[in-house]
């Protein structure tokens, strides 16, 4: 194969959607071939079966709401927080210098290892698990923008300010216009992120949502549930990343004309 | 009075590393009479961007001073308008929007700006246009709108930092033509930096060619071809004779800074 040609649209999607039928081909294989024990993993066709139940008779879908508004909620409060601290940070060197070590060093720390000081602090209601997106989030989307922000075209600025930008002008109507696909794109990633978060908020102390759902049925080793929850999960990321992209698409037009 | 004037400017940039300082710009002396176009023509690196950026106030001179209308030059500012050798038309703005930025920021009513951008888009042959963003645009579109762009905040002088130096040869003589002719209709004082000797004489009422680092004046010439100027003016005679001269000028310049004596 000759290194880095490119392949056909249609080859492309062929390829794509046959690992994923190799792959439930394997599984099935695995499961219906009887060379695991069952208790350990569920076939695809009961894995299905459960799933459906889940759906009709236990209202797993309000779980699955229940936990994409926490995601957003929480999202949405890191957002908030992050996108004007990041481009405050960019653009205005002695902010980076006072803020940058410490958001450098929070960076690190593992929103599931505050959990337990989060429980403490918010008990186990919605405002825990709104708070441990926020941690993992917040100092991500920070750092990010700051560093984009902070390599803004020289030459833009030093063209406005020879058509009479104050420093406010150049903050408001350069740097923030020249970022913001960049940051919209920062926005994306992180909710990815926000995903994983969630679901550790669910497996400790929690009685509702999709993580929840999934803490529970390990211990009646319902494990087709357990895969359901898994490919919910996966598509509900899926979906909301095609959404995203698409609106920022919408949204800045001039950035891929 | 002198609409420019340039006294001992110089620069001497810190060395790197505890190395010595690098001296760009031996202290320079100007004075440029309002409507002129002068063109400053050199070999790479003779310093003069930095004379130029130092006149727009995007850089600070080390010893010396620029002054404008007998104001002194601090910051950059809309009375000196500027036009970049890379593309700096803000790809968010359509072409009208980037040439009301301006104008936007002086805090300028929108009727009011619709009026000037649409007479400046006409005048820079971008009608039908007005709605593209600038990656729509080819390199000379773009050169074109950041001229409208420059021009459409009226600013006392207009600085120009090798603006068709990125774009192919055809391309550059058309430039040239439209850029002269808005200058012979609407008069306007104009600095243009060019490493190119025949663009600096077709552009110029007088070159000025600087020498190889560290840059100071080497020659003043003034260049008393008639106007309008057609293309066909670069192969007059008296063209020839002036390139000739400018050529041996440059060419000295050019080996010393290559280092081939």
């Amino acid at each position: 194969m000759r290194p880095l040609h490119p392949v056909s649209p249609s080859l492309r999607t062929v390829l794509g959607i046959s690992f994923f039928v190799l792959f439930v081909a394997f599984w099935a294989w695995i499961t219906l071939g009887g060379h695991v024990n069952r208790i350990f993993l569920a076939d695809p066709l009961s894995m299905l079966r459960d799933g459906w139940r889940l759906l009709v008779e236990d209202r797993f879908w309000l779980d699955i709401l229940i936990t994409i508004w926490r995601v957003f909620g929480g999202f949405v409060l890191a957002s908030v927080v992050a996108v004007p601290l990041g481009i405050a940070m960019g653009a205005w060197k002695p902010v980076e210098a006072f803020l940058e070590p410490f958001v450098s060093f929070a960076r690190y720390l593992p929103a599931s290892a505050f959990i337990p000081l989060l429980i403490l602090w918010a008990g186990i209601g919605e405002l825990e698990k709104l708070l441990v997106i926020f941690v993992g989030s917040v100092f991500q989307i920070i750092l990010i923008i700051a560093v984009k922000v902070g390599s803004t075209r020289r030459d833009l600025v030093e063209a406005a300010y020879t058509l009479g930008s104050t420093n406010n002008g150049i903050v408001r109507r350069v740097i923030m216009p020249a970022n913001a696909p960049e940051i919209a794109e920062t926005l994306r990633l992180v909710l990815g992120w926000a995903w994983t978060y969630v679901i550790v908020a669910e497996l400790i102390g929690s009685s509702s949502g999709i993580g929840y759902m999934i803490i529970n049925s390990q211990s009646r080793l319902a494990t087709g549930q357990i895969i359901f929850g898994i490919i919910v999960i996966g598509l509900i990321g899926l979906l909301s990343d095609f959404a995203f992209k698409a609106f920022n698409r919408w949204l800045f037009p001039w950035s891929l004309a | 009075m002198s609409k420019l004037l340039i006294e001992g400017v110089s620069r001497t940039f810190a060395g790197v590393r505890g190395g010595e300082p690098v001296r760009a710009l031996m202290p320079v002396d100007l004075a440029v009479a309002a409507n002129d176009f002068i063109t400053i023509l050199g070999p790479s690196g003779c310093g003069k961007s930095t004379l130029l950026r130092i006149v727009a106030g995007l850089e600070a001179p080390s010893e010396g001073r620029v002054l404008l209308d007998g104001k002194p030059v601090t910051r950059p500012g809309p009375d000196r308008g500027m036009v970049f050798q890379s593309y700096t038309l803000f790809p968010w703005l359509t072409v009208a929007e980037n040439i009301a930025f301006g104008l936007r920021e002086r805090g300028m009513a929108e009727e009011e700006r619709d009026g000037i951008v649409a007479s400046y888009v006409d005048l820079v042959g971008l009608k039908g246009f007005e709605n593209h963003w600038p990656k729509q645009l080819s390199g000379g579109m773009q050169q074109r709108t950041a001229i409208a762009r420059a021009l459409a905040n009226d600013p006392d002088i207009l600085l120009l930092d090798e603006p068709f130096g990125a774009l192919d040869n055809q391309t550059r003589g058309l430039m040239q033509e439209l850029l002269l002719g808005i200058w012979e209709r609407r008069k306007k004082t104009v600095l243009f930096v060019t490493h190119d000797i025949e663009e600096a004489i077709f552009m110029a009422s007088r070159v000025i060619v600087m020498t190889a680092r560290p840059g100071h004046i080497k020659s003043d010439v003034a260049i008393d071809l008639p106007h309008p100027r057609h293309y066909t003016l670069k192969t007059s005679p008296e063209f020839s004779a002036l390139k000739a001269r400018l050529t041996e000028d440059i060419r000295v310049e050019a080996m010393r800074t290559a280092d081939v004596h």
